[in-house]
């Protein structure tokens, strides 16, 4: 909180594109990075006569984030039209859930900074169309492209139950979080697949209402929201202050100057005549619907961080960390899988990806995804490190090897990796380093420790550094003994 | 030479293809003579594709595969159902041009059949209005008298069938446009069921209530193209997936026995004495035929027309949205600015009657007026279809008059909204409750037709042929011939 | 209910509708749907307590469809029928930033 005197009141409408593989309304493929227009119809276009059929997938992927949430699904459910002219949405209305949205009150548990967990309530969610996308050109043109018209959004919708700048960007990341194990999204911000609608008022501390509201539209980042809302805190407060009323206002966040602009003032609600959409056929969802998509639905962050903990005895920070995004705790099953049996792996696994694998990643701002590793390889190189065919010292080496897709057996072998935990080699160099040190022998024997680290290494010299430390260790002492 | 299909009905036009005594090419070539000598007078058709059908036809013929009743016979296609390359403008300047890239789904499934289409029949723009007077293009005129209108808004479907320029056309209906028309041009049109054909392609007026239905000169022909283009498609939500229908099924049959309601309000409202004592006499020979006849009251028909202005209005002035100079048709040349764009381009490419619906939708969505307009008709709406279902519990049909008048002057109405609105009061229910309805000839006076509409349960179309057939039989009013036909 | 409907309503009304009146454009259109409205405004007789409106009169629950992508190759086709278009995507005369 600024000011001790006020109190912010923070409603946050977030849209995240649901990765159906067609649109909601129409069979063209919902597909990012494609030629302008290519994956339109007539029916994208609005074409005169074209008729919109609802996608079940995109209902379906709707009911999982609802579920994910813990909201109840309507049963009943009829669309309706939200009317209003722009270039991006071609039959000048967009496809909404109004009156009936699929899914109402629900929450999400929030950890919050200081470590406490705040639930914040949901409001609603329905599902929807997102609009084309328009660029601006310097020659007095704007140019659009159809492409993501059409593609299916669940709008999630919080109560006004967040209270600061930092509550609004921890409910945003964990929300995130949800929906990203729902598998509904990869919900890719710079990819515009989840952007937020911010309302914020302020209003003097135990006023019984909430302040006017102001509200800033799409915003693509979570780190701008807080910031945009910071400003906002600080301006609004400044406002009232001075005696003046906080106009209800459309805001723009500017990234550069931290700091938002008037876009328009509103007077009233705009007046988008909403009404029910005729083309579609209403949607009734009972039970047994809800059971199926219940049971398809993937187990979810919090699920998935307790099994790791309780299953394969992971520390509980670790195993958070693991179940930030679905792709990272997917590639951990994966690759735990891939181990079999050995479940003491896992450790090592978890402590790769959370360690070399992130670091690797945010060095070269990748995707897991989108690197040459496999489960099999970071199992590999596990399996070796495990069963100790090679050290850890060497596993770095192996490690940059699978990050560009080799076959960590076949690596370690060839760069001569592999070390040497065989008796029969190691005995011969023992017997000859002891040999040529007795004065070694009689320091051990007076008790002198030092010694015995004196003989690995230069057992290790011999061995050219891949003699097997553990091995070699207890076949050294048991030889001390005897002499 | 010109092709006299007053003479033929499909069914023979059909057998006559098969037996090879025609060819697709000669009736095609026919029908355009027919359209040469009679519309430039009549102007049925916005515009004519005689290079497209003729293929079409031709290439019927080389295939030789006559065995849909369909195949290689003529028709006339509304022009606000697509038809890919072919322009399809809904008689509106704003699609002046437009070439929809795809078929609607009769359209497809005519063409599937073999069926040739000769061009695109005249209407009301955008469907909007009851004489075909709203047209960008062209007047047509009524067949039987070239001083009074043809009705609307498929009024040049209607009038390209009753002169026998073509055997059949489809036509559309919202709040009577192919009854009216067909009442007012003495043939069959058929409103079925909504749900009962695909609305994909049909440039929409009021979405809850737009059906696409046949218009023909004999009861016969009628239900065998609604069998054509009827049945569920997936790309229409609202379309019903029912099992194929044969609705000549009960052609034939008696009707005695059958329990036919008279609902006293279609006499009522506005009448004129001819068309009731005609309907009346109408009435009297299906009760001769042993049908049980009985007055009925449906209480909510007198505000049938208000709440039909305001749903119709406001789905219209939500689809007619689309039409905004960027992606396709018609765009102001003038226009600088995109708000210039929108604005120029709707106010230069609607017309009066379009522009004054989209203005009532718009207001009675508004914030202001959405409870006393909207919701409020969307509530009458209801208590209409209770009315039709009370009837329905103990009737097999309702039967009453069309049209409230007989087919007036051209320019008579045009400049007053309010007439031409109740005009439609006797249709427009059916509309409101999504039942199926049609208009058949109930006699002339004065040389023009009086209509005889038919009303049925949801998804009964064929008790509806059943008695508009018996009825038919009775009364031989096929025969007469309107005085274009002397052109061929 | 309001008993009739003004001018500046009317012109408001338009400019949702996003249609340019003439002065005597607007006062002609406010007589004809002062009319209309006149005659919708019978509506108000009739007793809708408790009755639920109708939106709709389909019978069909659930027509959904199946989540499979189809191209249905139109986009050049699309593109030429655009009154301008380039480099393949819709020209249109530049959007007044607000907010998209």
């Amino acid at each position: 909180m600024v000011n001790e005197n006020f109190e912010t009141t923070i409603g946050l409408e977030v849209h995240v594109e649901m990765q159906t593989k067609s649109k909601l309304l129409s069979p063209a493929p919902v597909h990012y990075g494609d030629a302008p227009n290519a994956n339109t119809n007539v029916i994208d276009w609005g074409y005169p006569g074209v008729l919109p059929m609802a996608n079940k997938g995109a209902i379906e992927y709707g009911m999982r984030v609802a579920l994910a949430l813990h909201a109840d699904i309507t049963r009943d459910i009829r669309w309706d039209r939200k009317n209003y002219i722009y270039p991006d949405n071609p039959k000048s209305y967009q496809t909404t859930q109004k009156q009936t949205p699929l899914a109402r009150n629900g929450y999400l548990d929030v950890k919050m900074p200081d470590g406490s967990v705040k639930r914040i309530g949901i409001d609603e969610l329905h599902v929807e169309e997102d609009a084309g996308k328009n660029t601006h050109g310097e020659d007095g043109y704007s140019y659009v492209d159809l492409n993501r018209q059409g593609t299916p959004l669940i709008e999630i919708v919080s109560k006004p139950d967040i209270a600061s700048p930092d509550e609004a960007y921890a409910y945003l990341e964990q929300l995130r979080r949800v929906i990203l194990f729902t598998g509904v999204s990869e919900a890719k911000m710079q990819e515009g697949q989840m952007r937020a609608d911010v309302n914020v008022s302020i209003a003097p501390a135990g006023s019984p209402d909430y302040g006017t509201r102001v509200e800033m539209k799409n915003v693509n980042s979570f780190h701008y929201v807080r910031s945009a809302l910071q400003y906002e805190e600080k301006r609004q407060a400044q406002v009232i202050r001075s005696g003046q009323a906080v106009a209800q206002q459309t805001r723009r966040y500017d990234e550069p100057s931290k700091a938002t602009y008037l876009m328009r003032t509103k007077e009233g609600d705009d007046d988008y005549r909403y009404f029910p959409e005729p083309d579609l056929a209403p949607i009734h969802i009972d039970q047994d619907w809800i059971d199926r998509v219940k049971a398809e639905l993937p187990k979810s962050a919090a699920d998935r961080q307790a099994d790791y903990v309780n299953q394969l005895g992971l520390e509980p920070y670790d195993a958070e960390v693991l179940t930030q995004t679905l792709a990272m705790a997917n590639f951990f099953d994966a690759t735990v899988a891939a181990l079999g049996e050995d479940k003491a792996g896992a450790k090592r696994v978890a402590n790769t990806l959370i360690g070399d694998v992130n670091a690797y990643l945010n060095k070269h701002q990748v995707e897991l995804a989108a690197t040459d590793l496999t489960a099999e390889h970071l199992a590999g190189m596990v399996r070796l490190i495990e069963d100790g065919t090679i050290s850890t010292k060497q596993g770095k080496k192996v490690f940059e090897a699978i990050m560009a897709g080799q076959e960590p057996a076949t690596y370690a072998k060839e760069h001569g990796l592999v070390q040497i935990s065989d008796p029969e080699t190691l005995f011969p160099w023992i017997n000859e380093v002891l040999d040529a040190n007795p004065q070694s022998i009689e320091d051990f024997k007076g008790g002198k420790d030092r010694a015995v680290g004196f003989l690995v290494g230069q057992l290790m010299k011999k061995s050219k550094g891949q003699a097997n430390p553990s091995v070699l260790n207890q076949l050294l002492m048991a030889e001390l003994q005897k002499r | 030479m010109t092709y006299h299909f007053f003479e033929q009905d499909l069914t023979s036009l059909h057998q006559a293809l098969q037996a090879g005594d025609v060819t697709a090419e000669a009736l095609t070539k026919g029908a355009f003579e027919n359209i040469k000598a009679s519309d430039p007078d009549l102007e049925a058709f916005v515009r004519t594709h005689e290079e497209s059908a003729l293929a079409q036809a031709r290439a019927v013929d080389e295939k030789g595969d006559f065995s849909h009743f369909l195949a290689g016979i003529p028709m006339a296609m509304k022009d606000n159902i697509a038809t890919a390359g072919l322009e399809t403008t809904a008689a509106s300047r704003i699609l002046q041009g437009f070439k929809p890239v795809y078929d609607a789904t009769v359209t497809k499934r005519l063409k599937d059949a073999g069926a040739v289409i000769t061009g695109k029949a005249n209407m009301d723009e955008f469907a909007m209005g009851g004489s075909s007077e709203t047209s960008y293009y062209k007047q047509t005129k009524n067949a039987w008298d070239l001083t009074k209108v043809p009705g609307g808004s498929s009024g040049g479907s209607a009038a390209a069938v009753a002169a026998g320029q073509v055997p059949y056309a489809l036509g559309s209906d919202t709040g009577g446009s192919i009854r009216q028309p067909a009442a007012f041009n003495g043939i069959v049109g058929m409103k079925p069921t909504y749900g009962r054909v695909s609305r994909f392609g049909l440039f929409a007026m009021a979405s809850s209530m737009d059906q696409i239905g046949p218009l023909t000169r004999t009861v016969k022909d009628n239900a065998l193209v609604l069998s054509a283009i009827a049945g569920f498609d997936e790309h229409d939500a609202t379309s019903v997936d029912l099992p194929a229908t044969d609705f000549t099924a009960k052609m034939g049959q008696s009707i005695a026995g059958l329990r036919i309601a008279v609902p006293k309000e279609y006499f009522q409202e506005g009448i004129d004495p001819v068309v009731a004592s005609q309907v009346r006499a109408a009435i009297a020979q299906l009760k001769d035929l042993g049908a049980q006849v009985d007055e009925v009251s449906l209480p909510h028909t007198h505000y049938g027309v208000a709440a039909y202005y305001v749903l119709m209005a406001a789905e219209a002035s939500s689809n007619l949205q689309r039409y905004d100079g960027i992606r396709y048709g018609y765009r102001a040349p003038e226009a600088k600015t995109l708000e210039e764009v929108y604005r120029e381009t709707r106010s230069t490419g609607f017309g009066p009657e379009v522009k004054r619906r989209i203005m009532l939708g718009t207001y009675s969505l508004s914030a202001g007026a959405y409870d006393a307009f909207f919701k409020k008709a969307a509530q009458v709406r209801t208590l209409i279809i209770q009315d039709f279902d009370q009837v329905f519990e103990k009737y097999d049909l309702i039967v009453g008059p069309t049209t409230p008048t007989q087919p007036y002057g051209i320019g008579e109405e045009i400049g007053d909204p309010k007439a031409m609105y109740l005009g439609d009061a006797l249709t427009i229910p059916v509309n409101l409750a999504g039942l199926p309805a049609m208009s058949i000839n109930a006699g002339f006076n004065a040389g023009l037709p009086i209509g005889l509409q038919l009303i049925g349960k949801a998804f009964d179309e064929a008790t509806l042929y059943q008695v508009a057939a018996a009825f038919e039989q009775e009364n031989d009013f096929t025969k007469a011939l309107p005085d274009i036909a002397a052109k061929y | 209910m309001a008993a009739s409907i003004s001018k500046e309503e009317v012109a408001h009304v338009a400019d949702l509708a996003k249609l340019n009146f003439s002065d005597q454009e607007l006062e002609h259109y406010t007589g004809q749907l002062q009319e209309i409205v006149g005659i919708c405004e019978k509506l108000a007789a009739v007793d809708t307590t408790g009755v639920a409106p109708t939106y709709s009169v389909t019978p069909n629950v659930n027509h959904l469809r199946a989540d499979e992508p189809v191209d249905w190759q139109q986009q050049q086709a699309l593109l030429d029928q655009a009154p301008e278009s380039a480099a393949g995507l819709i020209k249109v005369p530049a959007i007044l930033k607000q907010e998209d």
